[in-house]
Order: C-alpha cells, then structure tokens, then sequence
C-alpha cells in the first residue's frame, strides 16, 4: 500500500522540516485503509483552530477518508495560545501548554510540514505552493491561518537596517513569549529597574503587563480605548478594573497613544501624543489581532474582514474549501475566541467528513471567564443597556474591585458584566446561553441570597474544600473518582456519598464533578429519575402507577424497574408518592419504609430514637407539661430539649420502649421523622401580643390539625406570624403566614434557613384565615405532585416560578384547583396518628431492638 | 460443618426487613428477602456503629440507616467504601426455623 504522500516525492528542496510519517503502519490502520478511496486533505495552519478541526475530522473516522497533511508557519506542534501568559509569568514551562506533540502527527499518520508557509492556492487546478518550494495537491482544503499582532502605526519602532527595534516584542506566539522571558531574565541592565512599556490595555496587555511583573518589572500600560478591556466591558465596569490593576502597581494610561518608540539601537522609551515621555527598556505591542487573510486574499478568494464563509464553513463561492477559526468571517462576525472556534471545528468536520450534513454553524454567543492580570473577568453579551426598554442592573463597590452589570431584555438576560467576584458566572452563563427566565428578584442575579444555586468558582476550590459536609467528601476525593473513570454525577455521588447527606451539596457536586470530567461528563438519565431504580421521570412514574393500577411498592418494582428487580434507595420515595397519591387505597408494605416511618421515631446516632409528641402551633398546657415530666422521669429520658419548632424533644428512648413512651404520653405523634408536615410555629398573636393584628396561634393550630403528618418529597415546616415583625419566622418557611394591618394575611412560600437560606416568594394576599388554609392546602398538594424527591421547596418554588405558581395555585389557570383540593383532601381525611400502633405492633418485632450490645458512641447526658 | 444455631421461626422476621439477633456472643442482622430467602450479616455498621438491622434492603444490598452506607448481603462488601461487614451462613429448615451458622465463611 501507498504510504508516503506524493508531494514527498515532488519535493525539490534537501532541507525539509516535514515529519513524514513512518513507512510501516500501525497494522490495525494497515487492515482498514483503503488506499484507492482516500482523498487529500491539505490543512493550512496548525494552531488551535487547525489541530481541533483536524481532531474532530478523524474524530468522524477521517482516517480512513483522507490522507493529510497539515502546514504550520511555527515548527512546533500545536500548543494552548491561551497558556502564553502563565508561561510569560512563569506559572507552567512552555513544555507544559502543547495539546498535540510532533508525536500525536506520525501516530495519526499525518504529514506536518512545521515551520513552513504556504503562499497561494491555486484553487482550479487545486494545489497549494508553500515557501519552501513544495506544491501540494488537495482534494479538499482547510485555511486555518488563524491571526497575528496588530502593531499600530508609530515612529522608531524599526532600526535603520529594517529589523524591528531589539527590545520591542509582540505577544501572540511561544517564540515571542520566550524571547520575552529571554530579555527579562537575561538583558538585565546593571543599574536600576527595569521597565516596560505595554502598548494596549485590552486582556491580552494587562495579561502581558502582569506576566511582566512578575518578573520583577515596573510596568506601564498605554491603552488608547477610553477605558481598559473596552471590548468586553463598558466605562463603569473599566474604571473599576483599572483601580484593581493599579493596586497591583501596575501604571494606566487610558485615552493615550504611543505616537514613537524612542532609542537610537535598542528600547529607551516611549512618546505618547499628549503626555511626557515614559522611560523602558522594553516594549510590548499587544493592541490586538489581525486575521491572517494575505494567503486568501493572494489566491482570489472572498475576503472581507476575513475571510468569508458561510454556515458551513465552506468559503463563499468554493466547493472544495474550508476555513476556521479566527481568519474566518462569518455573518458578518469574527471572533478572537477559543470558545467559537471549538463550535465551528465541529461543524466543520461533520461536513468535511459528511457524519453529518445538515450540521450549521449560526454563529457563537460569547461568554468569556478570566483571570486578568489576577481579576476575575466575565463577560457576555452587551455591555450595556442599547434600547429604551432594556433593564439595567448594576452593582459598583470600588473599593474591594467589584462591579457587576446585567442587561435584560424581554425578561432574558442579554449581556453581563462581571468583576471582582464571579460566583454567579455558571449561573449566569447558563442563563445567558439558554436564555432562561429570570428570578423576578432581580438582585439574586448578581448575589446568592440563599436557595441551593451556591454558585462558586469550581475550579477555584481548593482540592481539600470540602464539598459534601454531611459525609466529609473532599472536592479531590471527587475528582479522583472522575478521574478513575466514573463520569457521571450519580456514579461519583455513589462511590464518595457526596450529596447523600442532607443533599444541599448536590449542585456543587454536579459542578465539580462536570468540571474535573472537563466537559466529558456523560449524560446521566438518572438524573430526571424520580427515584434511582425505576427509569422515569415523575410525571411519567405516576401516569404509569394510575394506568396500571398500581397499589403497591412492590408491584410497582415488578411492573416498572428494569429486570423487575427491587431498589432499596427507591422504595422509601416510592412510599411516600404512592401513599400521597393513593391516600387510603395505598397498600403499606412497612420494608418499603425507612426505619423512622416504621416506628415512627427518628432514629439518633446510637440507635436509640427521639420522640416529639405533637403541640400545635407551640402552644401546650399544665396538663401536658405535666405528663410529659412523668414520662421523662419514668423512663430515664436522658436530654429533653426545645425544638426548633416549638416542641418538646425527648431524645435517647429506645425502640423496644417507644410503644410505652407513646402510652404513657397519650399524645399524637409531632412527626417529627419523616418526610412530612411537621409542624406549625407561631407567634404569641393578638391576644396578648400589643402588636398583634391577627390570631396567629388560632390560624396555626387550624393548619396543624388539618394538614397534620401528609407525606411529601420532603419535610414541610410552616409558621404563622401575627405581624409584620415576623417573630414566627414566616418568610424563611415552606409555607409562612403574616397577619398584616386590616386583616389580611400573607403567604409566603418556598423559603429556608437552614442548610440554606432563603426568603419565601409572596404567593398571595388575602383577607380570610379560611382562604390561608385553603392556599396552603392547594400549594402544598401542587408542591406534593410536582416536586422531586427530597426536593424541597426552597429549590422547587424557583425552578417551577413563583409566577406559575401563583397562576396554578391563586388563579387556576389550568383550572386543577379543584382536583388539587380533593386530592389533599382525601389525605387529610386517611390520616391515623401513627402513634396508635402501640396498641398492637403492626409487623413482628416491630419495636424490637437492633441495637448491637457492644458499646456504642453515647449522646452525653446534659 | 457444624450444626448451626437455631435462632426460632422465620415468621419473626417481616418479608423485606431484618431483625438482630445475638447469637453465641456475636450480633447478627438476619433478613428475609421478599422472594422469601435469608442473608445474614454482622449487625454493626463499621462506619459509626448504626444498626444494620433496622436498614433498608432489596434482593441486593442492605441500607444501613444512619448514613445509607451499602452493603452487599451475600458478602458483606460495601459498595460505598466502607469496611465490609462480616457476612454468615443462614437456612430454613423443614420446621421453617432460621439455622444460622457461625464459622465465617
């Protein structure tokens, strides 16, 4: 078989930098190829853009298609042009940023002509010339020729000879950073500082100024923009970055140009137009890029600004070529990103390759996150507000360098500005991407008033940050496992635990587990499961479990989970679904329960439980007092404590002796276990409070007893307040309730304030205590069938929209309230205070102890 | 193989749950799964001592309730990454009694 291209055997010029690849074939490749099928692909450019549409050709099994081969003007490989300022400042060697070594070329049995130019295309009889002197045929052509430094026009920049002035440099390629590194390290006069001077404050100068100094060089930046990064970001936020940079002893001259470049044989300074001289020794040109088009635009191809595709990127008019990257033009825009050039090396092989020929490249919505000379920089979209009716939300603190600007428009989100402090970029991003609604408070845009979106900067975590507090997991054990091959969020939550506490990690789980698999993270269907081992969402779950008439757990193992086979994670949230949507039709299999809503306690760290009889609204009496102190005393409960809900705890009783407790109590049970309504806490009230404008505590011990132990995807915690001064903590509940002035009550739902902290959304206003009860009860039937499990409303009242609530809950715009109300009706009418089950255990043992003899860490006795 | 200790009717134990057992000074978790077989395993969990017994089973694995670590029935390994708990021969006889044998297997 043919192995070497024939342009090796055109070649005229001895010297070559070629890299041919070897004579023999890896034999696998030998089997496959097909010689008399492949066609020559010829690649003009090995930057980013070139090798990662090179990488996704033979991703398509381009191989096999083509033969290739690839020009590059540098003779490397290709490397990560964005890691250019890390080696400037010395973070990572220049060994460190290659992507594809000279390796990667011969393994792919690719022709790299490294080093060399190519100058014309003849684009009829389909060569292309190169300036060592080879002539290269194509059948199919990529130009990714990519950009180079524009250096403005000013005097003095070359010596007489022609060559430029020793001692200015330009930033755009390794060879420049490494002369660089060279002058700063080497050139080091004897007497004084050194300094620079760098010509333009975009991100590429201030990444350049600051690599510079840590070299230990006092630098100056020029920019002739009003404001420094003026491309991605407006006056306001400018001035802000600009105190930042200069705090870091950085000089900024913004609104100024450098008219010369002053020394007779090498760098002694700087005239700007209208401001003194600056002494250097050293001066950096990066002002910005230029595409690379002379190669086009030499062989008659359209170019505009670049070089012109469509969304193909096919160059307009040419059957047989291709161009990519950031010496393209494509609807009118050219990008001088990474991000768009992955998109489009995509689309671009999905053609060349046909893998897929529909695919088209509509251009990129850009968002760039950075570290700019040690400030965090985000940008998306507009910069600022461009019509009438555009929202403008804006946030300026310049004294610690923070600045956050959002533009909205149409209630999506179309531009942001971040400084200083990027937790809310992931968030941000997404929404800009996906154009998401927004948080009617606006303000939660910009800062995390609470709710599970922790946003935080993953890749800034420290890899001992612990991510899961519950189970300890550390953000490198999480990456570990990733790195060991689980790349999916449930998978890595599995093997770590990580979220299986009290599961307000979950979010930072997924990011951190998203960002260590670097974007491989796989598409994990469990995640829309409603419990793990029965594949469907919930909607689908429950239209299955209604179909089929399921009645049971186990029966809807057998009809619905793969194999029939049980899951023991899924059977306590199968429980509680079925139980709220069959009511009194549920048949109990009491395995199907956790070990809490078996005996009805809540288990405790040794294995005893706690016992919390029910007092409604946190109102109680001498008679239960009373009791409640001979019960203590009778069974030596070692800690009775005050709960959070205005109840009485007694902790440490064992399961053998709860029947007992509960007999010798008399009281229903306060629920305080399960995956339920818990309780209601409320104020003093009107009755004795001078402030009090309505009955609280009456209102509270109403919705206690009518809503008292319904299950639902999580616990449920409500409170009443008589007044706007909120003593009951109304707005950080599931479901709050605040007696306003002229008899009215608001409801607040979806807040929190405990693994997170969050003010509940107003839902509705209304007039009548019976209609308080009334929305509660609908809310909380829509929250019981539309949540998730262990979804609780702090986190399913923003992902459904207060507004859609409302309209459901208030407005019944989809005309179910009534349904809703029958529905929690029906489970207000099958409720049995658990308690009852004193009297006879309902399964053998059931309050039998597990507890193990061996001595077990205590709860200390108070 | 020695005889086994009788540890009573197998009716003490629900379908799908575990009771403990102290057995010749060992604390055992036997379960009866729901197509009607038994495992058993040691009843304490290595991690913080919970209660094996009181967990949360399939045909599979066994939930231990304090912090839902997972651990196989047949052999005690945990699928979590806990220590593994010590896992035990257990039968029906013909009087549908639970015979436990105690050599670790």
């Amino acid at each position: 078989m043919t192995t070497v291209a024939d342009e090796n055997k055109r070649k005229t010029q001895p010297k070559t930098q070629a890299i041919t690849r070897p004579k023999t074939q890896p034999r696998h490749q030998a089997r496959q190829a097909k010689p008399a099928a492949r066609r020559r692909l010829v690649v003009i450019g090995n930057g980013m853009a070139g090798a990662r549409a090179v990488e996704e050709i033979l991703a398509r099994g381009g191989a096999e298609q083509f033969s290739i081969t690839m020009f590059g003007d540098e003779p490397y490989g290709n490397y990560n042009r964005i890691m250019l300022s890390h080696v400037l400042s010395g973070e990572e060697s220049d060994a460190d940023i290659f992507l594809n070594s000279l390796h990667w070329y011969q393994d792919n049995n690719i022709t790299l002509h490294a080093g060399v130019r190519v100058e014309r295309i003849d684009r009829f009889t389909k060569y292309v010339f190169a300036n060592n002197g080879h002539v290269v045929p194509y059948d199919v052509l990529i130009i990714a020729t990519g950009s180079q430094s524009f250096i403005p026009p000013m005097d003095g920049l070359y010596t007489p000879s022609g060559s430029i002035k020793p001692g200015v440099f330009t930033f755009r390629t390794i060879d420049d950073t490494r002369n660089m590194v060279q002058h700063a390290q080497q050139d080091r006069p004897p007497e004084g500082e050194r300094s620079a001077v760098v010509i333009g404050g975009g991100l590429l100068g201030l990444e350049a100024a600051r690599g510079l100094q840590s070299h230990g060089i006092d630098v100056d930046v020029v920019h002739s923009g009003g404001h420094l990064m003026n491309a991605q970001m407006g006056p306001d936020g400018g001035a802000i970055l600009r105190r930042s940079v200069e705090a870091l002893g950085i000089r900024v001259h913004t609104g100024s140009r450098t008219t010369a470049v002053l020394g007779a044989d090498k760098v002694t300074g700087v005239r700007l137009r209208d401001r003194p001289d600056i002494d250097c020794d050293m001066v950096v040109v990066a002002a910005g890029i230029r595409p690379n088009v002379d190669v086009a635009v030499l062989s008659g191809l359209h170019v505009e600004r670049a070089i012109v595709v469509d969304d193909q990127l096919r160059v307009v008019d040419e059957d047989d070529i291709y161009a990519v990257g950031e010496c393209v033009q494509h609807r009118g825009e050219v990008y001088g990103l990474v991000a768009p050039l992955w998109e489009q090396a995509v689309v671009l092989a999905n053609h060349v390759t046909g893998a897929d020929s529909t695919s088209a490249y509509l251009g990129s919505r850009i968002a760039t996150k950075l570290k700019v000379a040690g400030v965090e920089v985000a940008s998306m979209g507009l910069q600022g507000p461009e019509r009438e009716t555009d929202e403008h939300i804006l946030f300026s603190e310049p004294s610690r360098g923070v600045f956050k600007s959002i533009v909205i428009r149409d209630n999506k989100m179309v531009g942001a500005t971040l400084l200083g402090d990027s937790r809310k970029v992931a968030y941000l991003t997404q929404a800009f991407d996906k154009g998401l609604p927004l948080p009617e408070e606006r303000i939660s845009l910009m800062f995390d008033l609470g709710g599970p979106a922790e946003e935080q900067g993953v890749a800034e975590l420290d890899d001992d940050a612990q991510v899961c507090n519950c189970n300890g997991v550390s953000k490198k054990s999480l990456v570990d496992v990733v790195k060991g091959g689980c790349n999916t969020v449930a998978g890595a939550m599995d093997a770590t635990r990580a979220g299986k506490g009290c599961g307000s990690c979950k979010l930072l789980v997924k990011q951190v587990v998203e960002w260590a698999a670097d974007g491989a993270v796989e598409e994990d269907p469990a995640a829309s499961y409603y419990v793990p081992g029965i594949p469907l969402d919930k909607p689908s779950l429950m239209a299955a479990i209604r179909k089929q008439g399921l009645r049971s757990v186990s029966s809807v193992f057998a009809a619905l989970a793969p194999g029939s086979a049980e899951d023991a994670k899924s059977k306590m949230g199968l429980a509680s679904l079925m139980k709220m949507m069959l009511a009194d039709q549920y048949i109990d299999e009491r395995d199907a329960r956790f070990i809490n809503d078996r005996v009805h306690a809540n288990i405790q760290r040794d294995g005893t439980f706690s016992v919390v009889p029910q007092m409604k609204g946190g109102v109680t009496s001498v008679q239960q007092l009373r009791r409640i102190a001979d019960v203590a005393e009778k069974h030596n409960i070692p800690l009775i404590k005050l709960t959070g809900g205005q109840r009485i705890d007694l902790l440490g009783v064992p399961k053998e002796d709860l029947p007992q407790v509960w007999a010798d109590l008399d009281m229903p049970s306060g629920y305080a276990y399960g995956k339920s309504f818990r309780t209601v806490k409320t104020c003093v009230g009107k009755d004795f409070c001078r402030y009090g404008t309505g009955d609280s505590t009456k209102l509270g011990i109403e919705i206690e007893s009518r809503f008292q132990g319904i299950e639902a995807p999580a616990k449920l915690k409500l409170a009443v307040s008589g007044c706007p001064r909120n003593c009951a903590e109304s707005l950080v509940k599931d479901v709050g309730v605040v007696a306003v002035e002229g008899g009215r009550w608001e409801l607040y739902v979806g807040g929190a304030a405990g693994a997170h902290i969050r003010k509940g959304d107003l839902l509705a206003t209304v007039d009548d205590p019976e209609e308080v009860k009334v929305l509660t009860g609908r809310f909380m039937q829509y929250y019981r069938e539309n949540a998730n499990w262990l979804e609780r409303t702090y986190a399913f009242v923003p992902r459904v929209g207060i507004d859609r609530i409302r309209a459901v809950v208030v407005d019944d715009t989809e005309g179910i309230a009534a349904d809703l109300d029958a529905a929690m009706q029906a489970s207000v009418d099958s409720y049995v205070d658990p308690w009852t089950e004193r009297d006879g255990p309902l399964t053998p043992g059931q309050f039998r102890t597990s507890l193990p003899l061996t001595a077990l860490p205590q709860v200390p006795v108070r | 193989m020695n005889a086994g200790h009788n540890l009573g009717p197998v009716d003490q134990i629900p379908f799908g749950e575990g009771r403990a057992f102290g057995v010749a000074g060992e604390q055992v978790a036997v379960f009866r799964l729901r197509d009607g077989s038994l495992r058993a395993l040691s009843a304490v969990c290595p991690h913080k001592g919970g209660p094996i017994a009181d967990g949360t089973i399939d045909q599979e694995l066994v939930l231990c309730p304090l912090h839902q670590h997972a651990f196989r029935l047949d052999t005690g390994c945990s699928t979590t990454g806990a220590e593994p708990l010590g896992s035990y021969d257990v039968q029906m006889d013909n009087h549908q009694n639970i015979i436990l044998r105690i050599a670790a297997r």
